[in-house]
């Protein structure tokens, strides 16, 4: 995110085609790779429940098998199907991904622009704030919160997220729309009557753009790690499956004393594999927005 | 200087501030009633129950009017009292909390200066070296992007059990009992290296990545452009990317404490590290809130305090701080 920084003045001056974009995207192999395995667990987290005939969490076959035709990732210690459970947990971390993500890219671009629009006593306070909350350790205070809750959805664990992963994001849209705010184009809209709100969204957020949907990327990836991590520690759904709640209850029923691999190796290399191909695909879009970047 | 350190203390007590009365607030706020689900655990006669029941309301205060209490929790707070614990019924919390916090630190610090270090060394060492940078890149995205307590079940798994090079649980051996010899350091030691492991590997990912991409800024910069047409040699010009690349690592330190927090804290509930991750882990299986809450204002205190130290280190690196100017971090 530092990096996203340091080029924030480069991505508002560009002036580059649609379709002179396109093609360096198509182009870019980092691009292509990171988008493929991403689209690939979102296909796997779609077909995948239409492809087995259990129900997450029900006990359907011997316990503790290994992976096999019948079961194609093998039963945990309760003679649940772990394919069943990884495939509904991929559902769930992608839900994660895309409403806690987005919830804190939406928070982080609402105090950013206003901050940096306005400037002033509401940037100080905004700012304050951003501050207040980007030292809170978030996962502390999801643990209280969650704690708290007697049931707990992917939902709320979503908004949860959201409503503390916004500050960096914040910070850095703040500092850009500050070096945006006084160019020329903006004082033009501004003379000519536009409304701040019409401003920020017409001639600022466009300017943008390629800035906002790396700052989306990043947030989805957050969340889905600090998802798996509040699952695990034992704090996640209550009523669904999750990859971070199959690695708890590996760990809790001792899967790895009995040599269980199948039932902790899945739900891992996914969130890994998925967030990986996320950070990938970041590096790829930034060489494709800044030129500067491309093979050097 | 002044002005730097006070904006960021100001931010520090307000941050303080509302993290206590969040830890005050939540647990009224939300559905369910902590005393009632101690006691239904207990297992009680009803009649029994009851008066337990009127006997910890009475205790925590629970029936005097809201300011009030949140007055006695801040005043119980500066007494150092945070409860009892209703895991290990009749330990103050603090003491369950001052017993774990060593473990921490001896995790966590290591880790955190260690990765912190080798990972900038080897993100600038990579930059712009085509074979290196071809290597350093994707395993440098990968391991930034595992979950920790993964990496950890993944070495418990291949060191611990597979191989038996390694203990997965526990701090020391059960047959000793803490002290000061070269058997029970050795042991300790021990112990302590996978958790330690997986917590440097992930972090060194991230540092290195960081590293190298901003190196890579710093050297298509101005001034390294000028060095170079003046004729410096690479190495110089090197120096100074990797001097002024290394101020947005010490901001990035500090904006990932938290992250880092959270996976410290799930790394020990993989190797069952007697730290304050494992205490929450236990708190929450026996829904003792006590414990809990004390270990959320802990982890405040102790983020906080990481972040004043990495402030003062600022100051050191980045001479603008110290003359007056504001730096980037300011």
């Amino acid at each position: 995110m530092t990096t996203l920084t340091k080029k924030a003045d480069s991505v508002a001056t560009r002036t580059l085609k649609k379709n002179e974009m396109l093609y360096f995207a198509l182009r870019n192999m980092k691009l292509r790779i990171g988008l493929g395995i991403v689209l690939f667990f979102a296909l796997l987290a779609i077909v995948g429940p239409l492809l087995t005939d259990y129900r997450p969490l029900a006990y359907v076959g011997p316990p503790a098998q290994p992976p096999s035709s019948e079961y194609w990732f093998g039963t945990t210690t309760f003679g649940q199907d772990v394919f069943t459970q990884f495939v509904h947990g991929l559902g769930a971390t992608f839900f994660v991904g895309i409403v806690g993500g987005g919830l804190g890219t939406f928070l982080g671009l609402l105090v950013g622009f206003v901050a940096g629009y306005r400037g002033g006593i509401v940037d100080e306070v905004l700012n304050m704030l951003t501050n207040i909350v980007l030292v809170v350790p978030t996962l502390a205070v999801l643990l209280i919160l969650a704690a708290y809750l007697e049931v707990r959805s992917v939902l709320s664990e979503s908004l949860f997220i959201g409503m503390f992963a916004w500050p960096w994001a914040a910070r850095a849209i703040r500092a850009q729309t500050f070096s945006l705010r006084s160019r020329d184009f903006v004082d033009l809209a501004r003379l000519s009557g536009m409304r701040p709100l019409k401003i920020i969204f017409r001639e600022i957020a466009p300017n943008m753009m390629s800035y906002l949907f790396m700052t989306f990327i990043l947030q989805f990836g957050g969340a889905i790690l600090t998802a798996a991590t509040l699952d695990f520690i034992g704090l996640g759904p209550t009523n669904a499956i999750s990859l971070g709640l199959m690695m708890n209850n590996a760990v809790l029923w001792s899967a790895l004393h009995l040599g269980m691999w199948w039932w902790f190796i899945p739900p891992g290399l996914a969130i890994m594999a998925i967030v990986g191909a996320l950070y990938v695909m970041n590096v790829g879009l930034d060489e494709v927005f800044n030129p500067k970047l491309r093979e050097m | 200087m002044r002005r730097y350190f006070g904006r960021k203390l100001a931010i520090y007590a307000l941050t303080f501030f509302l993290a206590v009365t969040i830890d005050w607030l939540i647990p009224r706020l939300m559905p369910g009633d902590p005393i009632r689900t101690m006691l239904a655990r207990a297992g009680l006669r009803a009649e029994a129950s009851v008066r337990m029941y009127t006997y910890y309301t009475q205790a925590f205060g629970l029936d005097l009017p809201m300011w009030r209490q949140y007055l006695n929790f801040w005043n119980a707070l500066f007494h150092g009292d945070l409860g009892t614990s209703v895991w290990l019924f009749p330990t103050p919390v603090l003491q369950v909390i001052a017993r774990a916090v060593p473990y921490d630190i001896a995790l966590l610090v290591p880790a955190i200066l260690l990765s912190w270090w080798t990972g900038n060394k080897f993100g600038a060492f990579a930059a712009r070296n085509k074979r290196l940078d071809n290597t350093v890149l994707p395993i440098g995205y990968i391991l930034t992007a595992t979950p920790y307590m993964w990496l950890g079940i993944l070495l418990a798994w291949a060191l611990g059990i597979v191989l038996g090079w390694f203990p997965i649980s526990g701090a020391y051996s059960y047959a000793l009992t803490p002290r000061f010899s070269w058997t029970f350091i050795k042991d300790a030691l021990h112990h302590w290296f996978l958790p330690f492991a997986s917590l440097f590997m992930v972090m060194f990912g991230g540092w290195a990545i960081g590293m190298r991409n901003m190196i890579i800024y710093e050297l298509e910069a101005e001034y390294s452009h000028y060095l170079e047409a003046l004729g410096a040699p690479r190495k110089l010009i090197r120096k100074y990317a990797y001097r002024n690349a290394i101020l947005p690592q010490v901001t990035g330190l500090a904006l990932q404490l938290g992250v880092i927090v959270a996976g410290a804290l799930a790394t020990e509930i993989v190797f069952s590290y007697p730290g304050i991750g494992y205490l929450i882990l236990k708190a929450i299986e026996n829904q003792d809130y006590f414990l809990l809450q004390g270990c959320f204002l802990f982890i405040i205190i102790g983020v906080l305090l990481a972040n004043f130290i990495i402030d003062i280190v600022y100051v050191l690196v980045d001479p603008r701080t110290r003359a007056g100017m504001q730096g980037e971090a300011a």
